[in-house]
């Protein structure tokens, strides 16, 4: 207590300047790695060369960056649509449970990468096979950890449930649903982040535009710079989608985060 | 374990006004593994109004089974349960019951919690909200109605858990070894605070416990439980004085209680510890 708030700067401050140093000293690092050694450009390039080739191409790159965060939302949002219902179903039967998860396992035992052509020849070339993708890689620890959450609550509370005469409709909106918040959110936080993963993966297979079209387009050329600066999007896309959805816990389930912490 | 044959004189129908009547109730339990395991077995028992009574018993003795039967949580086996005259076939709107953890919503205020009930019956009003405030009040969370339950005590969230039980006003108040997760002391605090709302707020109480002291200073009547099947095995009248209070432990009534009560209980273990 005493020796943080003697320190120069305040905790919240301390807390963002130290990844901050050590994010600018591994960076310096990797630019003097490449200028002493001389090291070739599409081997590894130096940040510098990175910052530069992409930011070259700012409008066509802003256009590649907003076409993936389209197929990552659009994909996000068909996880949440699907997994929530799904998990309420599984929940409710030991029959549908039985009959649905084979089929969850078996959606999962599929390589994604191997299912992502066959998909376009089903749907076209467009944004629905990428979309589709992105769902089947982002949607099962939703629905896992959404269908744990569920049934997660303790019997009293489904007994004072019952005590009061609670329909089944308000028993799963009044009392399992809630109590299954802080469940509901780590799986949202490992849905996005998978679904920046599958969106990527159907740009490889499928695309004319988006961060994956361009890595694979810019290899291709030997422009090995801008497709670094693609990758260094794709991930600061993922920090910060993870990031709204922490933050969206944090402002409208308080409780769920404290409850996080007291689990963990 | 030798036989003992136990006295099942008080176990009669002591007067015409029982507001809980249990007769002859058995419950037969089927596992996962589809064994049949008999929690109760021809459990006779009734509960006057306004009567405060105590089921103690070795764990596994379906005391809480019989509580729950009452509540209508729990259908049973064989027998009949009834509460003023009518067969308990569901829960009903005049039995409140307290758990052994508080088991509050988190997300809700303490207030919220306590109208929780009233919500989901679909009877929340102004008078329901006066009630609850009235109760908070009652049991010392004046101030409180804002707060959240992590915020709270775990001796200020059985209070709250309380008045929850109470807040629809029902004649019945179960309570599942509600002190069972306290502290000692928050534990002889609330016991006097469970007396002081039953004498303001006269209510027939089932109080299952497996304290014997805390047992005989709650209750009327004690109902002394056996294990597996859990049955009735005495039924100990307690001649204590009220209002009550820990001091009165001292008392030769109160010791009577509680060591017949625990030759009940440990029956035929006649080892002592030197």
């Amino acid at each position: 207590m005493s020796a943080s708030t003697r320190s120069l700067l305040p905790r919240w401050a301390a807390d963002v300047a130290q990844p901050v140093v050590a994010l600018v000293i591994f960076v310096a690092l990797w630019e003097a790695v490449c200028r002493v050694f001389h090291v070739r450009a599409f081997l590894l390039p130096p940040p510098s060369a990175i910052f530069t080739d992409t930011m070259e191409l700012f409008g066509p790159v802003a256009m590649h960056t907003l076409a993936t965060g389209e197929t990552v939302l659009l994909g996000f949002a068909v996880s949440v649509l699907v997994s929530l219902p799904l998990a309420v179903l599984i929940t409710a039967s030991p029959v549908i449970a039985n009959a649905v998860y084979p089929l969850l396992v078996l959606t999962q035992a599929i390589p994604k990468v191997a299912l992502a052509p066959i998909l376009v020849v089903m749907l076209g070339s467009n944004e629905l096979p990428r979309v589709v993708v992105t769902f089947l890689v982002a949607f099962f620890p939703l629905v896992l950890s959404i269908a744990a959450g569920i049934t997660s609550v303790p019997p009293e509370l489904i007994e004072l449930g019952r005590a009061c005469k609670a329909t089944r409709w308000r028993e799963l909106w009044r009392i399992r649903l809630p109590y299954a918040m802080p469940f509901v959110f780590s799986g949202l936080k490992a849905a996005i982040t998978l679904s920046v993963v599958g969106a990527v993966v159907g740009e490889f297979v499928n695309a004319d535009r988006g961060l994956g079209y361009l890595i694979q387009t810019s290899t291709a050329f030997f422009r090995v710079p801008l497709a670094w600066g693609a990758l260094v999007l794709l991930s600061l896309m993922g920090i910060v989608l993870f990031q709204i959805v922490v933050i969206v816990e944090r402002v409208f389930f308080p409780w769920a985060v404290d409850l996080d912490k007291q689990t963990v | 374990m030798g036989f003992r044959p136990l006295s099942r004189a008080s176990t009669h129908p002591t007067s015409g006004d029982s507001v809980i009547v249990l007769e002859r109730v058995g419950k037969t339990f089927v596992t996962r593994a589809g064994e049949e395991v008999e929690a109760l077995a021809e459990v006779s028992l009734e509960a006057r109004r306004n009567e405060f009574v105590c089921l103690v018993g070795p764990s596994g003795c379906g005391k809480s089974t019989l509580l729950r039967l009452v509540a209508g949580l729990v259908t049973p086996s064989a027998g009949a349960v009834s509460i003023a005259g009518s067969a308990v076939t569901e829960p009903r709107a005049d039995t409140g019951i307290v758990f052994q953890a508080p088991t509050l919503l988190p997300w809700a205020s303490v207030l919220d919690n306590v109208l929780f009930p009233l919500d989901m019956m679909g009877r929340l009003d102004a008078a329901g909200r006066a009630r609850a405030r009235d109760l908070l009040a009652l049991v010392g969370l004046a101030g409180f109605e804002r707060k959240y339950p992590r915020e709270l005590s775990g001796g200020m969230q059985q209070r709250a858990g309380i008045c929850r039980a109470l807040v629809h006003d029902p004649d019945i108040l179960l309570m599942d070894e509600p002190f069972g997760a306290l502290d000692a002391l928050t534990r002889e605090e609330l016991t006097i605070e469970v007396m002081r709302i039953w004498r303001e707020r006269p209510k027939t109480i089932l109080f299952v416990t497996h304290s014997i002291p805390e047992a005989v200073l709650l209750a009327d009547r004690v109902v002394v439980m056996s294990a597996r099947p859990g049955r009735v095995a005495e039924i100990v009248e307690v001649n204590l004085p009220r209002p009550r209070d820990f001091d009165m432990e001292a008392r030769p009534a109160f010791q009577q209680a509680t060591h017949h009560i625990r030759e009940l209980i440990f029956g035929s273990r006649h080892e002592r510890v030197h």
